[in-house]
């Protein structure tokens, strides 16, 4: 029987997902679904209060159910490392890390103080509903506005962090143009809000060791976090996500599901589970709440003069998020004089973190939205005004991009949109009853690599194993590094399995940033050319030499065999070339090194650029908002997968209508508590609210941004887009509505 | 959520006999009742489920009229020729809310007696005199976007959250109820309460009682009609301000009306002052906008829901619009018409 002819997969080819079969038969188990047997279930009891101590915990009722096994709280837990070193992880952020059951202490509403253990979830829950708790409140503060008062600029920042750079004389050169604009503008906290709640399946393996189903983006990261604060040497703490159910930055650092889970285990030494609920999923981590000032100033002919961007987020008490705010539109437009000051306030909340494009998903698209309002005021076109300041180099720190196609991005995508068909004044076009509005804006965000190991392994046959510790949360990871394994051995994608989330893999980065593609990728393609290279060895063992000694120039990989380019009949299938070696398998575990491809990380500036449009329809009388059409042109480098490439612009650029349309965090703050907290009342765009949208790619080859040429496409999709949409919103109304979400009753008044 | 005992009647006397005892509920689709022992805001010691009652069906009734019965789907009832030929607004309204897979489970009698949406009515670790009577209410001063502007108390300022029910106010529908003493037939317009200081009672039924069955009488508004629904995302969202209009037209004069308005209070709110005033009038914009201020009167902001007063003036006028035209708002396209 022969096997039907297979293409070889190549980089850039449109591939169906390789574990997408898994996902819709409900083969891929999550991190609460893998069966373990014996296993006890914990429930999270959650503060009812928002500041203060804990006095007493009532749980008699709960205990008093035979099938509750323990009650777990800050009086009865087991011993936990004294100082904040044990608790920080490989992306925490100056301060105390959160502790959940380590004292008395309330720090925000919601938080977990207590764990009712027992043999069936529907147990645990009741049990939970039977607990009573004593508390003394505290005077607490949730109101961002409030907290401002006391902003300010912390000494300890997180690593990754750099303050904005200011240039020329910002606040001179704005009084002294003839045009300006200056607006506050304003972003409620937005709740990631995964599809898949936190959970963690902890099993007791005995004798000290432990295996984590863990709803994490970094495996390696929540081992060695667990590792450190429950005394496990690392190497007895494995931590397996192979499949993750979305995250958006919410799973980057250890969730207090799974140190509640590990200190469960670890008390009852017995496997346990911990899944938060949907109402718990808002006591977490989340993006921070922001205000922007923005003053801009252009000369009469719309060249920018100065831009003036100041900016505060909110944190905890207890640690100091930071992200980066500022730096992007000082970064993407020409101009002499620029400003920005970037400050955090604190608010009694858990920590805030990153969420999809930290920083730039609200401080550029704030931007975005001063940049229409001064296109306007300069009677100058939104998209000419922005090919007018157009920078080819990085405005803010004068390095050059490595790439930069925002201008073909901006042509591509008015040239699809229509662009030239807009009439400028607002409310000037109509479709019947309902106003007209179209809006553009641009983004911009982090091209990063990340030095990443990874394994492969190729057996005569022609199946290729690859493997690395990175995490697919949903972003089409397995396919692409399956899809890259295919493309450098010349195999179809059906001899490649990708292996990923399991920290007993080789190292690599946590799945954040954007960066994944470019750094897994590139260790995927270092070993298989490896793995290549040892192959073209072993040929040469072969009787004759068929191929004559040929280099690795010099030959082609494909259909399991290699071939030479200047005779393709002279070729050797892998198996045989193998059995000439003696080898049963061929196996290369390495990372590439960080210079590859001819980077060079420090001299020039790595970013995605992306040009948005958007056609809004207004009600006039009612204004109720249908965003009817969106056109994004992505300037990203090179795309490995245009299909799931695709899908994640078009999710980000869903988040972003929920940006500009929904999304609120509807805090009361004599309570300190979030009031929205389930998916009826906090609101992203359901089917309805998305029409057309179509994605462009544009062609931006860069061979030095990262050894593959890949950019990354995670986060782009998000950054700019509730600006175009809210920009299209003023064009159609003639409002300018300076708070996010735009919801009827803002355009109402 | 707490433990219960659960038993399946198998008839409507077994059902009012088992649902007479205290802290009992019906369960029918269970798509409000579930969601709120999830979290713990109800607590029944006893669950009757009667969705083996022979409850299921829709029938004719002398003189046209049409009889819903209480175990009827939303879906159902929605899609049913009988309904989408003579009484469009009623499966409009349906449509207009929840989600498919709801409305497939939900009944029609569960419709009526879903709770409020209130943040806090939710929320045990809040104040809420609906749920724990004399708690007080953590929606007045508190977050209230969704809350009432018309017939709310000093105890309790939550809205109903149904459109089906917003649609039966509109079209004069009767409640038929079973219960441990004597049927009883209620009238629409006084099946539910306005809270007072009474607030955890949403509805006129009396300990034991059951929805058997829905009437809609005889009237023809299929050619005058509209469900307008506004809400903070095309679909899928709790109304802000809905508007149901049932009108009857003589030329360009107006020979009946009646408005009803979702979202806006503890119950379906009408007023007879302006749907008399209406009559006999041109349909006119002075003359909606006229009546919107006479559905509006009294209106009372809470601070985050003040918008809902004018919102509901704008759509009560585009509404009467839509129905004096003879284009009732579709509910999957989701221009405004």
């Amino acid at each position: 029987m022969t096997s039907p002819t297979r293409t070889t997969a190549r980089i850039g080819d449109p591939l169906n997902r390789v574990d997408g079969v898994a996902k819709v038969t409900g083969q891929a188990r999550y991190a609460a679904e893998h069966p373990v047997e014996g296993l006890l279930y914990g429930w999270v009891v959650s503060s009812g209060i928002t500041k203060g101590r804990i006095v007493r915990i009532h749980d008699e009722g709960a205990r008093a159910l035979p099938e509750v096994v323990e009650v777990m709280t800050h009086t009865n837990r087991p011993q936990l490392p004294p100082f904040d070193h044990s608790y920080t992880d490989a992306v925490s952020v100056p301060g105390s890390p959160f502790r959940a059951l380590y004292d008395e202490k309330a720090l925000f509403n919601g938080q977990p103080i207590a764990v009712v253990i027992a043999g069936t979830l529907e147990t645990a829950r009741y049990a939970a509903s039977l607990i009573d708790v004593e508390y003394e409140s505290e005077s607490h503060n949730t109101d961002f506005a409030v907290a401002l008062t006391s902003q300010f600029v912390p000494n300890d920042k997180r690593s990754t962090f750099e303050p904005p750079q200011s240039r020329g004389d910002a606040h001179a050169a704005y009084d002294a143009a003839p045009l300006k604009v200056a607006a506050d503008f304003h972003v409620p906290a937005y709740y990631h809000n995964p599809m898949e709640m936190h959970a963690s399946t902890v099993v007791w393996e005995g004798n000290g060791r432990i295996t984590v189903y863990d709803k994490t983006q970094g495996p390696q990261n929540v081992q060695a976090y667990l590792a450190a604060v429950f005394g496990f040497s690392p190497e007895h703490v494995r931590v397996k996500n192979p499949y993750v159910g979305g995250a958006f930055g919410s799973g980057l650092r250890p969730q207090y599901q799974v140190y509640l889970a590990t200190l469960a285990a670890k008390m009852l030494e017995r496997s346990v589970r911990v899944v938060l609920t949907r109402q718990q999923m808002f006591s977490h981590v989340h993006r921070p709440e922001t205000v922007q000032t923005v003053a801009l100033a252009t000369d009469t002919s719309g060249r920018l003069q100065a831009i003036i961007n100041d900016a505060a987020t909110s944190t905890s008490r207890f640690e100091d998020y930071m992200e980066t705010v500022c730096d992007w539109g000082l970064m993407n437009y020409a101009c002499e004089n620029a400003s920005a000051k970037y400050t955090i306030a604190r608010v009694d909340t858990y920590t805030s973190g990153d969420m999809r494009a930290p920083g730039a998903a609200t401080g550029m698209t704030l931007f975005e939205l001063a940049v229409d309002e001064m296109a306007y005021a300069a009677s100058v076109d939104p998209l000419q005004f922005r090919l007018i300041n157009y920078s080819d180099k990085n405005a803010m720190d004068g390095t050059p991009f490595t790439s930069k196609a925002l201008r073909e991005a901006c042509a591509q995508g008015a040239e699809k949109f229509g662009w030239s068909r807009r009439t400028p004044a607002p409310r000037s076009m109509r479709d019947g009853r309902e106003l007209v509005g179209w809006g553009v804006a641009t983004g911009i965000w982090d091209a990063l690599f990340e030095k990443t190991s990874a394994h492969a392994k190729l057996l005569p046959n022609g199946d290729l194993e690859v493997a690395t510790a990175a995490s697919d949360i949903g972003t089409g990871t397995y396919t692409v590094m399956a899809q890259v394994a295919a493309d450098t051995l010349g195999l179809p994608i059906e001899k490649v399995t990708a292996t990923l989330g399991d920290s007993a893999l080789p190292k690599s980065t946590v799945e954040g940033g954007s960066k994944l593609a470019a750094s897994a990728g590139a260790a995927v393609q270092h070993v298989c050319r490896g793995v290549a290279e040892k192959l073209l060895v072993a040929a040469d063992q072969l009787e004759g030499q068929p191929l004559g000694g040929a280099r690795m120039e010099d030959v082609t990989f494909a259909q399991g065999r290699i071939a030479l380019k200047s005779d393709a009949t002279r070729s050797i299938s892998f198996g045989d070339a193998m059995s000439a070696a003696g080898l049963d398998t061929i196996e290369v575990e390495d990372s590439p090194a960080w210079h590859s491809g001819g980077s060079s990380q420090t001299r020039k500036s790595r970013n995605t650029h992306n040009a948005i449009f958007a056609e809004v329809k207004v009600d006039e009388e009612l204004c109720v908002v249908r965003v009817t059409r969106i056109v994004i042109a992505v300037a990203a480098g090179r795309i490995i997968n245009p299909k799931t490439a695709r899908s994640q612009i078009l999710g980000g650029v869903v988040m972003g209508i929920g940006m500009a349309l929904h999304e609120e965090t509807a805090t009361d703050h004599r309570l300190g508590r979030v009031m929205n907290h389930n998916f009826a009342e906090y609101h992203i765009p359901a089917h309805a609210d998305i029409q057309d949208i179509e994605v462009i790619f544009v062609d931006e080859p860069d061979p030095e941004v990262t050894p593959l040429g890949v950019k990354g496409v995670g986060e782009i999709g998000i950054v700019g887009t509730a600006a175009a949409v809210v920009n299209a919103i003023y064009h159609a109304t003639g409002k300018r509505v300076h708070s996010l979400p735009v919801t009827i009753d803002k355009l109402l008044v | 959520m707490n433990r219960f005992s659960y038993v399946r009647a198998a008839g409507v006397a077994e059902a009012v006999r088992e649902g007479s005892a205290r802290q009992v509920r019906f369960l029918a689709g269970g798509t409000n009742l579930v969601d709120l022992m999830k979290e713990n805001v109800e607590r029944p010691q006893r669950l009757v489920d009667i969705n083996r009652l022979p409850l299921h069906k829709i029938d004719d009734l002398e003189g046209g009229g049409l009889r819903l019965g209480a175990l009827v789907t939303n879906a159902d009832t929605a899609y049913d020729p009988r309904v989408e030929r003579r009484y469009p607004l009623l499966a409009s309204a349906i449509l207009a809310g929840a989600s498919p897979q709801l409305r497939n489970a939900a009944t029609n009698g569960g419709n009526l007696n879903q709770r409020t949406r209130c943040y806090y009515f939710y929320d045990p670790a809040t104040a809420c005199n609906k749920r724990q009577p004399g708690s007080g209410c953590g929606a007045i001063g508190g977050v209230n976007r969704i809350h009432a502007i018309l017939g709310a108390s000093d105890q309790c300022i939550a809205t109903h959250p149904s459109d089906m029910c917003v649609a039966l106010a509109a079209l004069d529908a009767q409640v038929r109820v079973t219960g441990p003493d004597a049927d009883r037939v209620i009238a629409f317009s006084e099946y539910h309460r306005l809270p007072g200081d009474q607030p955890w009672r949403d509805n006129d039924l009396r300990p034991g009682e059951l929805v058997t069955a829905i009437d809609l009488p005889a009237e023809d508004f299929s050619s005058h009609y509209t469900y307008l629904k506004l809400r903070d995302r095309l679909s899928y969202a709790f109304a802000l301000v809905s508007v149901a209009v049932a009108m009857r037209l003589d030329g360009e004069r107006i020979t009946e009306v009646r408005v009803a308005l979702g979202g806006v209070a503890h119950k379906p709110w009408r007023s007879p002052v302006a749907e008399s005033g209406l009559a006999g009038e041109k349909a006119s914009q002075a003359n909606f906008l006229a009546a919107a201020h006479v559905l509006t009167e009294g209106a009372v902001g809470q601070g985050g829901n003040d918008f809902k007063i004018e919102l509901a003036r704008r759509a009560i006028v585009r509404a009467l619009k839509q129905a004096a035209n003879g284009t009732p708002q579709s509910q999957t396209d989701k221009r405004v018409f």
